[in-house]
């Protein structure tokens, strides 16, 4: 509450709706000093009133805000994936077997059906085709694509995992389920095809028996290095 | 001061509260008709009343949402317990060893927090012991501890079934929102122990099927009719009315690029094949 004087103006104003009582400022810091609880929704219910939050970045794709946010936030992982394994497939690691091509290109195959999925299900909010930058990616090595691979599935599964409690759609809560599990079961192969075994070990599954979960910021912080294109995250759900 | 602000912020975190609400419409309706009417003072009180009556039963339910979860988890507990124990099951000295051991740990770990979460949400946990479950399935898989394949292939049906159990759920769960976090974290565990079973089963000792891959193609793609029921549903190719191979992929990666859900009747009575 920056503008405190401004928010209350601007509260007294949409006081006309619900609570047809006119709230004077006296009542209002009465109100606001019923308690804690009282605090924590009186910022709730001022937090919009004034716009200005999220971060804004100048020039940069906005993820947009609340379940759109969530599911262009998708998209965009998808879109990274999806190019990711395109490249992969289109100039195969020098000495690839037949049987680890056609599991990448199955893999390709997913993630480009869930970015273009997203794509047609956001319509008119879809964000743009993103940038992306694998510079530090070597396509003729198999270690390099591996873990790249590894750090991609790993990523996408700790992401949905922390963004399924900021949807609010209970039919996009489930489709980002259906989704996670076909990401969770790459990054087990992946795993596998790197070291037989570790398709579930410490490093990504805690002594609880949990895999990791993201918030959204921590995940396009580590994705960051792969995409050219900027994203304003600072519009979505937290 | 807005209430539908508040509201909305409560549905940040909360999916659910309208919801909620919208089965009492006679609280929300007497709440409105009292906000046009009382003074705002007392407003804070009739919303902590209207709260209370939305949530009143939230925790009951996810109590028992916990509790469906903690029977799959002892279901797949007591199974990799007693299989790493039956001697010459699993292939001694492989890498089977180990990854039979960590599958089991994880359940073992599933079943702990979930304990744990009920109790201290003031539920009761249900209990399991390995004299309640019948891993034959009522004499379908008679040689399920002592036959590798079929104990290899009866782990891949509890796995995927776990995949979609929590799936079906989550919906359940948007009311608490580190609780449905938490079961997205154990259900994503579930699909990874999904893909190394069905990785195991395609080499030769685990029974050669190599036709499996880590992600389920089409519907029932195990090879073993008698667990058609864990996977109806998975050919399905439309997600919310986008007809997925119309996106430019083949029909079986249409199926293999998303994992359906089941609903809990669906699931109890595949559990219940293995359930005394």
């Amino acid at each position: 509450m920056k503008n405190f004087q401004q928010e209350d103006q601007d509260l007294l104003h949409k006081e006309s709706g619900i609570l047809t009582a006119p709230l004077q400022r006296r009542s209002f810091l009465q109100f606001a000093g019923a308690g804690a609880a009282g605090i924590a929704l009186m910022a709730a219910g001022c937090k919009k009133d004034d716009g200005s939050e999220g971060l804004r970045l100048s020039g940069a794709v906005d993820l947009g805000s609340g379940d759109v946010g969530i599911l262009n936030y998708a998209y965009a992982l998808e879109q990274l994936e999806a190019a990711f394994y395109d490249a992969v497939v289109k100039t195969p690691y020098s000495g690839i077997s037949a049987t680890e091509l056609a599991l990448l290109t199955d893999i390709r195959d997913h993630e480009l059906a869930h970015r273009e999925f997203f794509k047609k299900a956001l319509a008119g909010n879809a964000i743009v085709g993103l940038e992306v930058n694998f510079s530090a990616i070597n396509f003729t090595q198999r270690a390099s694509v591996l873990a790249t691979a590894k750090a991609f599935e790993d990523l996408g599964v700790s992401a949905y995992n922390g963004a399924g409690k900021l949807i609010k759609s209970a039919d996009y809560l489930v489709l980002a389920g259906k989704i996670v599990s076909v990401e969770a079961r790459h990054a087990a192969l992946i795993r596998d095809l790197i070291e037989n075994g570790t398709f579930a070990n410490s490093e990504v599954v805690d002594a609880n028996g949990l895999d990791k979960a993201r918030t959204p910021s921590e995940v396009l912080t580590i994705a960051a290095p792969f995409i050219k294109t900027k994203i304003n995250a600072g519009n979505l759900p937290s | 001061m807005n209430i539908i602000n508040i509201l909305d912020e409560i549905e940040k975190v909360d999916g659910e509260i309208y919801e909620r609400i919208n089965p009492r419409r006679a609280a929300m309706k007497q709440f409105y008709n009292l906000g046009s009417k009382m003074a705002v003072a007392a407003v804070p009180l009739a919303l902590g009343s209207m709260f209370k009556k939305a949530y009143g039963q939230t925790s009951s339910s996810v109590i028992e949402v916990l509790n469906f979860a903690l029977t799959l988890e002892y279901l797949e507990y007591f199974f990799y317990q007693q299989g790493s124990a039956a001697p010459g099951l699993i292939p001694a000295g492989t890498p089977a060893v180990a990854a039979i051991n960590t599958i089991r740990d994880h359940e073992l770990a599933h079943v702990n927090l979930l304990r744990t979460a009920i109790t201290s949400s003031g539920g009761t946990p249900v209990t399991f012991t390995a004299a309640n479950f019948d891993y034959t399935a009522k004499g379908t898989f008679p040689t399920v501890f002592t036959n590798y394949p079929i104990f290899l292939a009866v782990a891949q049906a509890f796995e995927d079934t776990g995949v979609r159990a929590y799936k079906g759920q989550a919906p359940a769960l948007m009311g608490s929102p580190s609780v449905l976090q938490t079961a997205l974290q154990i259900h994503s565990v579930e699909a990874r122990h999904a893909s190394h079973i069905r990785q195991m089963r395609k080499a030769p000792a685990g029974g050669g099927v190599t036709a499996l891959k880590p992600w389920i193609t089409g519907a029932n793609d195990s090879g073993v009719p008698q667990v058609d029921a864990v996977y109806k549903g998975e050919d399905n190719v439309v997600q919310a009315g986008v007809n997925i191979p119309s996106l430019g992929v083949s029909t079986a990666a249409a199926t293999e690029s998303f994992d359906e859900f089941l609903v809990k009747a669906d699931v109890l009575a595949i559990a219940s094949l293995f359930i005394r």
